[in-house]
Parts: C-alpha cells; sequence; structure tokens
C-alpha cells in the first residue's frame, strides 16, 4: 500500500530516501565507537623498569603535576575515549590491577574518590597517566614495569568515565553486577577546573 | 554417509591437539551414545521420506508426458483417489513427527536419569578465550585450578559446573556430551562419562568474540590410577629448580608484568585473570588448543600474543632475549 502511495506523492520517495540515508548515517556513525585495536609489540611497549620507579621524593619541591613529559598520544580521543572497546577493557583493567583494592568502584576507600570533582593531582589524561605510572605519595603504588602503555590509556579513559567526563555513548552502560552508583554512562559530569593541583607540598 | 558427516577438525587451532578425537557420531559415553541414537533416528526417518517424496517428484515427472490430460485435476474435486492420498499422507507425517518428539524427549529423560553415584565434580568458568577448570574436594588442601585441560576417570560420571566470566560460551565435547551453554550470572550443570580411555577435543560451540575458534581445550580420560596419579602431582605446588636459568626465569615472571595476571602455587604470583601456570609443562597445548606446548610457541606467544590470537586480553610483554629464555626454560620446568 506504502509503495502504491509513492505513486501519488511524487514528494514522499525523496522524504523516505532522505529518511533512510539518514538512519545510515546515524547508524555509520557509531561503527568508530566499536573499533578494535589490537596491542602490537611497538605500541604496547612496556613502560620502562629502572630500579626506582617512582619519580617522587619526600621533600621534592612544587611541580606542575604530569603534563608535558607524558602527554596523551594525538589519537588518544578517538582510541581510548571515544572508542566503547578502549573504555570497557580499562574497566575490566581497573579490577585486573586491583584499582577497586583502594579506590573501590570510584566513591573510594583507602584510596581517594575517583567519582567526584576534586583531584589531587589533577584529572585530566595526563595527569592520571602519571598518578597510575609513578605512583602518589601516601599509598599509591606505581605501575612501571607492569603495564603496557596502551593498557595504561585504556585505564585512564575509564577512571575519567566515573567522573562522567566521557561521551554517554562510549562509557560503559549497566554493570552485569551488583553496583553500588548509576552506571558510568548516567553519571553528571564533574566539573574538573575546581580541583587545581597542589601549590606546595607542605 | 557417516564418513561425509564426521566433520572432524572443526577449526584451524586443531593442530595443537591432532589426536584428541572430536565427532559425535563416535560415541565414548552413555550420555553420547543416546543422542547419536537419538541422531541416527532422526536422519534414518529423514532420510527414508526424503527419498520417497523424491522418487514420487521423478515418477510424476516420467509419467507427466503421457498424460491424457493437458491440465491437472482440480484438487477440490470430490475425487476418493486423492482424498485417500492426502489423508493418508497427513496420517504418516503426524505419525513420524509425533515419533520423533517422543523420541527427544524420551532421550532426555533417559540422559536426566542416567546414575551420578560417586560423581566427580569440575568447576569450569569460560573466559575470553581459555577454560578453567577447578577440581573440587573435600579437603581445602585437596583443590586445584588448571586451564585448558581436564582429566577425567574411565567409567566414572563427571558433573561439570559451569559458569561464565564475560560471555556467553558454550562447552561442547563431541564424542562425550551435548552442548551446554555458559551464561553470566549464572551456573548450569551437565553430566558426562567417559567409557573409553583416549584423548577428546572439547571446543566452544557459542560465537563469543574474535578468538572463538581458537578456544578449545583437552579431555582425557584415564585410567583410574593414572588419573589418580595426574590428581596428585596436580595437587603439589609448582617444582622449584635450583639451576640457574629457571631460578633466573622465576624472578622474570615474579618481578615483570606475569604474576599480575598468572599464578604459580607455592610463589608469590597469585593472579586469577590468566591460565593458573603450576603445572604448565604437564599441559599438551598453550593457548587454549592454539599451539602446542613447545618452548619455542611459549616464546612466541610471551613475546607477541596478538600476533596469533589478536584480541587476547595477553598483553606483548617485551623481554630481553636472555630473559625471555630464561622465562621459557622456568615455564618449561614446571611439571
Amino acid at each position: 500500500m506504502c509503495l502504491r502511495c509513492l505513486k501519488y506523492l511524487p514528494g514522499m520517495g525523496r522524504v523516505l530516501a532522505g529518511f533512510a540515508g539518514l538512519c545510515l548515517a546515524i547508524a555509520l556513525s557509531g561503527c568508530e565507537r566499536e573499533q578494535r585495536a589490537f596491542p602490537q609489540p611497538a605500541d604496547a611497549k612496556l613502560m620502562p623498569q629502572t630500579l626506582r620507579q617512582s619519580e617522587l621524593q619526600p621533600g621534592q619541591p612544587a611541580q606542575p603535576v604530569g603534563r608535558g613529559e607524558h602527554l596523551p598520544p594525538p589519537d588518544y580521543q578517538a582510541k581510548y575515549e571515544n572508542n566503547a572497546y578502549a573504555v570497557s577493557q580499562g574497566r575490566r583493567l581497573y579490577r585486573w590491577f586491583n584499582c577497586n583494592g583502594c579506590h573501590a568502584n570510584g566513591g573510594g576507600d583507602i584510596g581517594p574518590p575517583l567519582m567526584d570533582d576534586r583531584w589531587i593531582y589533577g584529572g585530566e589524561p595526563a595527569d592520571i597517566y602519571t598518578s597510575i605510572l609513578h605512583g602518589r605519595p601516601n599509598g599509591m603504588p606505581s605501575f612501571a614495569g607492569h603495564i603496557t602503555e596502551d593498557q595504561l590509556w585504556q585505564i585512564v579513559a575509564y577512571v575519567r568515565s566515573m567522573s562522567g567526563q566521557l561521551r554517554i555513548d562510549t562509557a560503559p552502560s549497566r554493570s552485569d553486577n551488583l553496583q553500588p552508583a548509576e552506571p558510568e554512562s548516567r553519571r553528571e559530569r564533574q566539573d574538573m577546573r575546581q580541583s587545581a593541583p597542589p601549590k606546595e607540598h607542605s | 554417509m557417516v564418513a561425509l558427516m564426521a566433520w572432524e577438525n572443526p577449526s584451524p587451532a586443531d593442530a595443537a591437539l591432532p589426536t584428541a578425537a572430536h565427532n559425535a557420531l563416535a560415541p565414548a559415553g552413555p550420555q553420547a551414545a543416546h543422542i547419536a541414537g537419538l541422531w541416527y533416528l532422526i536422519v534414518g526417518v529423514c532420510g527414508i521420506v526424503f527419498t520417497l517424496v523424491l522418487l514420487a517428484v521423478l515418477y510424476a515427472i516420467w509419467r507427466a508426458p503421457r498424460a491424457t490430460e493437458t491440465t491437472p485435476a482440480a484438487l477440490h474435486d470430490d475425487n476418493p483417489r486423492i482424498r485417500r492420498s492426502v489423508v493418508w499422507a497427513v496420517i504418516v507425517s503426524t505419525a513420524l513427527l509425533i515419533l520423533l518428539t517422543v523420541a527427544s524427549i524420551a532421550t532426555d529423560r533417559v540422559l536426566a536419569g542416567l546414575s551420578l553415584t560417586d560423581a566427580i565434580h569440575i568447576d569450569i568458568t569460560a573466559h575470553q578465550w581459555w577454560w578453567e577448570a577447578r577440581y573440587d574436594d573435600a579437603q581445602p588442601s585437596n583443590r586445584f585450578t588448571t586451564a585448558n585441560e581436564i582429566h577425567i576417570p574411565v567409567g566414572k560420571p563427571v558433573i561439570l559446573t559451569l559458569k561464565s566470566d564475560d560471555v556467553i560460551h558454550s562447552l561442547w565435547v563431541p564424542n562425550l556430551a551435548g552442548k551446554k551453554d555458559l551464561i553470566p550470572g549464572r551456573t548450569a550443570t551437565l553430566t558426562l562419562q567417559a567409557d573409553r580411555e583416549g584423548d577428546y577435543r572439547g571446543q566452544c560451540a557459542e560465537f563469543c568474540g574474535y578468538q572463538h575458534s581458537y578456544m578449545a581445550f583437552l579431555l582425557r580420560a584415564d585410567v583410574p590410577a593414572r588419573y589418580q596419579a595426574w590428581l596428585e602431582a596436580q595437587r603439589q605446588p609448582a617444582a622449584q629448580s635450583a639451576a640457574a636459568l629457571e631460578s633466573r626465569g622465576r624472578q622474570v615472571f615474579l618481578g615483570g608484568n606475569c604474576a599480575m595476571c598468572h599464578a604459580i602455587e607455592g610463589t608469590g604470583a597469585g593472579g586469577r585473570h590468566g591460565p593458573d601456570l603450576t603445572h604448565l609443562a604437564s599441559r599438551e597445548s598453550i593457548a587454549a588448543g592454539t599451539l602446542a606446548n613447545t618452548p619455542e610457541n611459549l616464546a612466541r606467544w610471551i613475546s607477541d600474543p596478538q600476533a596469533i590470537k589478536p584480541g587476547a586480553n595477553m598483553p606483548p610483554t617485551d623481554l630481553p632475549p636472555d630473559d625471555l629464555q630464561a622465562l621459557v626454560a622456568y615455564l618449561s620446568s614446571l611439571p
């Protein structure tokens, strides 16, 4: 019946074609979200392992935290934060590397919470990366030598999803397990600017 | 016909388990025998019906040129011959369908009623893309975990408790039992029994991601004495070699990132995200039936798993050559 209508309404066919094209465009824009990039030895180099694994020392003068030294790769957004697979891998690795042992599900325990707007050492990707890689005073261990660069950026992307920094279509949605908070994709975006890096070590 | 239908070696991954049987038409236990019986009945009935229908069609084609009527007889005419044929066809089809349904239900009942006295309990957890097996025991010190290789004694029922860690998988050992899905958040059970000694290949039978076809395992049915010996060996903590190369490899294992995901009983390594490696050298294959367990393959796998199984959760590990050699020597010394 609908096909017969087309004969009488010449504009209708164009509208339908346009609608189909729009649907296709929307569907295709979702493809990127599911793109897989497999870690190859070249880009999955293990963090260099040295005797002293953290560069932080007691009594160190204050310095800009993280930024500069470990800038995210140029394709960081596309490859990690806008990629649902990378974020969900980060979610698994967050548990596998026992981040939840101290930070729980993001609400904090003996480690600070990760789902709020207060970031002692900064909440930009480069800051979180540095915190994981080198550790921080008072308990955060260094993971240098134990994790690949690729996996580390995946964890960074997931940690940022906890405070609602990611697009809702790439942040993890409802979990299979019991979850004490709303899924990451439903969280309100926390304003990171409120948290400035510490000025002085007292 | 049997030869045509015996789909042996279904996946390219099979090269690692060349001698393991993988054939639903060669049942090695009561469960598989009943399923094979049902299969032969269904194939037989459907085959005969198919042949008769084809013969009827051929007969009609052969007769057609000599028929006097140019148009076929109208079926709604009250023709007693046509009516008789239709009534008979309906009766025969209904009877055969009822036969197959009853046979299927009866097989299910028989399978459910098989004796499970003195059954062995094994917990199976499916991961992307490997199998974890935990052998339960009333004595906690007798429990142990292994991966991608299950040993069972001949002639004893086995109850597999099935769980999944990530997505839906399905466990299938064609020679011993039917398929059973492993669904995250749910527990399923599957019972099987091997009456013939031998190696049987198991395979994930539900698409579970990129490396679904490389998710196999070995099920070895042994005489009770050998099974008991294997059990005793698996319960031991890992061997501690005093040789310089092996102890250096042990240091590489514990100091690098291997210990984050893998466990070796008797050492500090207690990760549970990857396969337990306590008795790695006793297994036939590595990476879930993907590669034969040889030092060369171990080295290839450790340095670049993504080239062999793209998408696997094990990251590439860039080790200096002599560290890698020491690590492989250590892992090969874990019988």
